[in-house]
């Protein structure tokens, strides 16, 4: 679609609804169009895959998942995604949500992690981590994010997240600073967060993982991180690498209280 | 074996409103792959439900519908409790039944 | 609101695009009707008018966004509270193929459904009611899209 071709729409809208209907903005018609897909969010569809898959024996070992730590004790899924990224004493690292699912994965079902960090997105086990963050997540919508910053792992993430948010590179010499480092800011349609702050319940980081309808594809933090930095021209860190947790914990500790309304739907 | 759909079914007066989500790619078959090469068609092109056993909705769908379709329709005389079943059937000849209890 | 001229314009329209489909008022129920979904530009369905010249009508029902932040995924609802309906259809003018969905009228169900499309570009999306007697019974709305939904 041609550059400012959609002002020209939005601008037609509004003056084109007749009396005695008030003037509708781009905005409010965006609005209208995402409240009325709130209901039947085809996430749903991977939440119940996630949860499958959770209680099913699978990989080599032939077991569930039901043993895995997500922070809050072995199995415990509820309110555990909201106070991810955090600090494992098991692996003595901190781990995001996709990060520790790989840790059980290998640990508890006998599967290859890197193999399946490795692996494109939607295919293979990655597809089970997809519908697993969705489920996981799912488990604790509505509850206020709470990223623990206790231990000095946890505080040494904040800081190396920060330093990866505002590093500018790439052709384009774009850091995710460009996009998310002021308020006010929008791509197209899309208004961009400030996720150097709390940007309020259910956006930005409470907004994740999400349906993604323009590709009908269920994406997890990483993928969205994978994504942005393919806008940015700029190489993929890596599945579940350490400079992507570190984003999940500046974005997360910044948004400490926002509600979380994951699994969410997005464009 | 599709993925299950997921099925709603709330009592509203008389009538139960189903919402109803099917996991399907719905595949135009217009789109192209990295390699040029057309994506065959794959959707869902016959949905039908029953309450109780007896039918009450038969619908054809296109290509055009939207990926992991959803659907939303009322069915009269609808009790708490009633069964509601769903079925689609797609361009392959797969299909897949789920059930709901109206509540 | 809408002037005589408009209106028939756009009675002319629904009637080609249901001409086109073979949908207008016709015997026996077949099964599923491949040739009517797989009509792929307006000019093929421009053909000689059916059946009764569709109406636009109050009493059909389109609901739908008045823009569509993507075309993927395009919340529309079909409804009428007329008796006699055979048939409600959903139709989107500049799609490929301008059928997207029939849905069987029967005393079990209201004559109400709602579902998503994919939407290529902006277009007319136009519920048609056709009814027992013969009367073929429409609504349009327009509906932008603001990035397309068939090119993945």
């Amino acid at each position: 679609m041609k550059p400012f071709s959609w002002i020209v729409t939005a601008l037609a809208l509004a003056v084109s609804v007749g009396a005695p209907a008030q003037q509708k903005s781009a905005a409010d018609g965006i609005a209208e169009y995402r409240r009325m897909l709130e209901d039947g969010n085809p996430a749903e569809l991977f939440e119940a895959k996630g949860e499958d898959l959770w209680k099913t024996a699978r990989g080599p070992k032939k077991a569930t998942l039901q043993r895995c730590d997500l922070g809050l004790g072995p199995g415990v899924v509820k309110g555990a995604w909201v106070q991810m990224p955090r600090w494992f004493a098991d692996t003595q690292r901190v781990q995001d949500l996709e990060s520790r699912l790989l840790t059980c994965m290998e640990t508890l079902q006998g599967f290859d992690a890197a193999e399946i960090a490795k692996t494109g997105f939607d295919k293979g086990e990655q597809a089970t981590l997809a519908a697993l963050a969705a489920w996981i997540s799912a488990e604790s919508r509505g509850q206020k994010l709470a990223l623990p910053q206790a231990h000095a792992e946890e505080k040494r993430f904040f800081e190396l997240g920060k330093r990866a948010f505002f590093f500018r590179g790439g052709p384009m010499d774009f850091s995710c600073a460009s996009c998310h480092g002021e308020a006010g800011k929008r791509i197209r349609l899309q208004d961009l967060p400030d996720l150097t702050k709390n940007p309020g319940d259910g956006i930005g980081f409470a907004a994740w993982p999400a349906y993604r309808v323009s590709s009908g594809e269920m994406w997890s933090m990483q993928r969205r991180l994978n994504d942005c930095y393919r806008q940015q021209r700029f190489p993929y860190p890596g599945f579940a690498s350490d400079v992507t947790i570190a984003l999940g914990v500046y974005m997360g500790v910044n948004a400490q209280g926002a509600k979380s309304i994951a699994p969410a739907l997005k464009r | 074996m599709a993925d299950p759909m997921r099925i709603r079914a709330q009592v509203a007066g008389d009538k139960a409103t189903v919402r109803v989500l099917m996991s399907h790619e719905m595949e135009t078959g217009l789109r192209k792959d990295a390699a040029g090469k057309a994506i065959p068609a794959w959707y869902i092109q016959e949905v039908s439900a029953k309450l109780n056993g007896k039918s009450v909705l038969t619908a054809e769908w296109g290509a055009s519908v939207s990926k992991n379709p959803f659907l939303q329709f009322s069915v009269r005389g609808a009790k708490l409790g009633d069964k509601v079943a769903v079925t689609w059937k797609d361009n392959k000849g797969d299909t897949r039944t789920d059930e709901a209890t109206v509540s | 609101m809408l002037n005589r001229r408009k209106m028939l314009s756009h009675s002319a329209q629904v009637a080609t695009l249901l001409a086109g489909v073979g949908l207008l008022p016709r015997g026996a129920q077949a099964a599923y009707n491949a040739p009517a979904f797989e009509i792929k530009t307006m000019a093929e369905l421009a053909k000689s008018l059916g059946g009764g010249t569709p109406t636009e009508s109050k009493d059909v029902a389109l609901t739908g966004p008045d823009i569509a932040e993507n075309g993927a995924v395009v919340p529309i609802g079909v409804s009428t509270t007329l008796p006699g309906v055979k048939k409600l259809l959903l139709l989107v003018e500049k799609n490929p193929s301008v059928l997207s969905a029939m849905f069987d009228v029967t005393d079990a169900v209201d004559a109400n459904f709602s579902t998503r499309v994919k939407m290529g570009q902006s277009s007319n999306v136009y519920a048609v009611a056709l009814m027992a007697d013969g009367k073929v019974l429409f609504a349009q709305k327009e509906v932008k899209v603001t990035l397309g939904g068939c090119g993945g």
